[in-house]
């Protein structure tokens, strides 16, 4: 565990990131202390500037606050982030997990499945599923999941197919343990880190993705979030830049955090690549 | 490759795009099937424009009375004689609509590639060259920059720049509104508006391709038919062009097929912002209006164009690069 951290310090964006990630769960989490009441209550003349009737950040055309909009949006963010890049996961690791271990027409079918959902374009695909499921916020999870299962599967797929030719897993089977056990026992533990890197760059996209879906009307109705922030003052604009501003640095620090993240996570857990990318640049 | 199996390689990947094609429209059929309550008031959306009338003429229309595979047969059918249905919204036939706002998403999409291929190569290869330099430490911060900003976002603070605040450029259209032109003056004037998109399109893919083509080239630049031009006496800079460049281009076309579903997609939302009036802005129009037929539409027709643009990076590769494997 000191190695990895120390691996991962070494690393100095992705500590600047763990930094700003934290800052984003906390401002997350303490939305409802920071600002107490619902963030679709006006509470100041509509288009208040930054600082003025005491918005931090500006009010919008119907006296929202912008900053409670964007503390309370930060919840939506990232729990539509974690719990879709869970559900992609769960697709992503059992298909892959399929096609690795059983190869052959397992493998065939899992990958040319997974090459037509890489071809065809994903962001409309995720936008017809929302609108025709209606958006609420279970639609939007299923759409991005269903669009961003692809590359774990090819990530598991070929951990599976380097790890079972192994020499522990072959004592497994000799021993007569069963297909299932292997599989969860010996193999996926094994094909943990390239897992864990990737899923920490798919949050950043499933948010990316989810503020895209609100931006465009598709967020759920109920719900605060930055892209149905960005979408209202796109109209508005001209009278008032703060609406989109600042919305839209939210999303930026986030999904920029989880990236430097994922890249010190990428150091920490394969040490001897690091090293020697750090020589080669 | 030799010359004679160009045919077979080209025969099987057309084949194997007629397949994906064909696999889009039975996603279609069954999205309209798996969406909670009854196909035809789902394509006549909750708009109100569900008359009954209508209603039974799309019931009738995709047979909705009749088994499941029939209705299949049906809908196959119909896209295959281009018949993609009718838009109640806007009183015309989806396919209509959709090839009346085809060329400005064709112009879109196609400014906001060769922008980004022209500056994302040149400036990939100024990196490679200059190592560990400040220009090669910006394009790396360049890339995590825009890997990390929404698209649309972008485009709006492009638009608060150059519009809002500095006046330069329109942020609204393909043309001037109310005004009579033509000739040159029409064209600089569709160029005018096509800056401002072209340019919020394009950044992203400038990043990616910048990085790709450094890592290329720096790897090329190792190999040993470089060092053998190079004691040769062949002179650096056509080493770089004819030696290093094109042998590092390879992965950026393939690249650039992968990633153009991924630009067709940020065209949605591009057209969105500065209301270009193509696929994508039809698509948000559609969206608004809960016009399902439209949107199906438009996902079957930006698939077809992946699979299209794909065709054409793998017919690319394939002549550029003779040892390219035909098998597959």
């Amino acid at each position: 565990m000191n190695s990895f951290w120390r691996n991962f310090a070494r690393n100095r964006g992705a500590v600047v990131g763990l930094v700003i990630l934290l800052l984003v769960i906390a401002l997350a989490v303490l939305a409802p202390v920071l600002f107490p009441g619902s963030p679709w209550d006006m509470v100041a003349a509509p288009f208040a500037p930054p600082g003025e009737m005491g918005m931090l950040l500006g009010s919008d055309s119907l006296g929202r606050d912008v900053a409670a909009g964007i503390a309370h949006g930060a919840r939506v963010s990232l729990l539509v982030g974690a719990v879709s890049t869970v559900a992609a996961l769960a697709i992503g690791v059992t298909l892959g997990a399929v096609a690795g271990y059983l190869g052959g027409l397992a493998d065939e079918v899992v990958m040319r499945f997974t090459e037509f959902f890489q071809t065809i374009p994903s962001f409309v695909l995720a936008i017809l599923l929302v609108a025709i499921f209606t958006p609420t916020i279970q639609s939007i999870v299923f759409a991005i999941a269903v669009v961003s299962w692809p590359p774990v599967t090819r990530v598991v797929r070929a951990e599976f197919l380097s790890l079972r030719s192994r020499e522990f897993v072959q004592a497994s089977e000799v021993l007569g343990k069963s297909r299932l056990s292997i599989v969860m026992g010996d193999i996926l533990p094994n094909a943990l880190s390239p897992i864990v890197v990737l899923s920490s760059l798919m949050v950043a996209t499933a948010i990316l993705l989810e503020s895209a879906l609100s931006f465009l009307g598709l967020g759920d109705p109920n719900m605060m979030s930055w892209g149905f922030l960005i979408g209202s003052g796109r109209s508005v604009i001209r009278i008032a830049w703060w609406m989109s501003v600042f919305p839209g640095i939210a999303i930026f620090l986030t999904v920029l955090s989880l990236n430097l993240v994922g890249e010190g996570l990428s150091d920490a857990l394969n040490p001897r690549l690091a090293r020697n990318r750090g020589g080669a640049a | 490759m030799e010359p004679s199996r160009l045919p077979a390689f080209l025969l099987g990947r057309v084949v194997k795009a007629a397949i994906v094609i064909l696999a889009i429209v039975v996603c279609n059929f069954f999205l309209i099937h798996a969406a909670p309550g009854d196909p035809a008031s789902i394509i006549a959306g909750q708009s109100g424009a569900a008359d009954a009338r209508f209603l039974a003429q799309l019931r009738a229309q995709f047979g909705l009375d009749q088994p499941l595979y029939v209705q299949l047969w049906l809908y196959l059918k119909g896209v295959l004689t281009l018949d993609l249905g009718f838009s109640h919204r806007q009183q015309m036939s989806v396919a209509a609509l959709l090839w009346d706002r085809l060329p400005a998403t064709l112009l879109l999409t196609g400014a906001a590639f060769v922008f980004a291929l022209v500056i994302g190569v040149s400036m990939g290869a100024l990196a490679a060259r200059r190592v560990g330099t400040w220009s090669d430490s910006l394009i790396t911060v360049l890339a995590l920059a825009f890997y990390a900003t929404p698209l649309f976002w972008v485009g709006l603070m492009l638009v608060l720049l150059f519009s809002v605040t500095l006046e330069w450029l329109p942020s609204f259209g393909m043309a001037s509104v109310g005004v009579e032109m033509s000739g040159l003056a029409a064209v600089l004037d569709v160029g005018e508006h096509l800056i401002l998109p072209g340019l919020t399109l394009g950044l992203f893919y400038v990043a990616v391709y910048a990085r790709l083509t450094r890592a290329t080239m720096l790897e090329v630049a190792d190999q040993d038919f470089v060092k053998t031009a190079r004691a040769k006496g062949v002179p650096e800079g056509r080493i770089l062009r004819r030696h290093i460049l094109r042998n590092a281009l390879l992965p950026v076309i393939t690249f650039a097929g992968i990633q153009a579903g991924q630009l067709i997609g940020g065209s949605i939302l591009v057209e969105t912002v500065f209301a270009w009036p193509g696929i994508g802005r039809l698509a948000f129009e559609a969206l608004l209006a809960r016009d399902y037929q439209v949107l199906m539409g438009v996902f079957f027709l930006t698939s077809v164009m992946v699979v299209l643009f794909n065709l054409i990076t793998d017919l690319l590769y394939a002549i550029v690069d003779p040892r390219v494997e035909v098998s597959r």
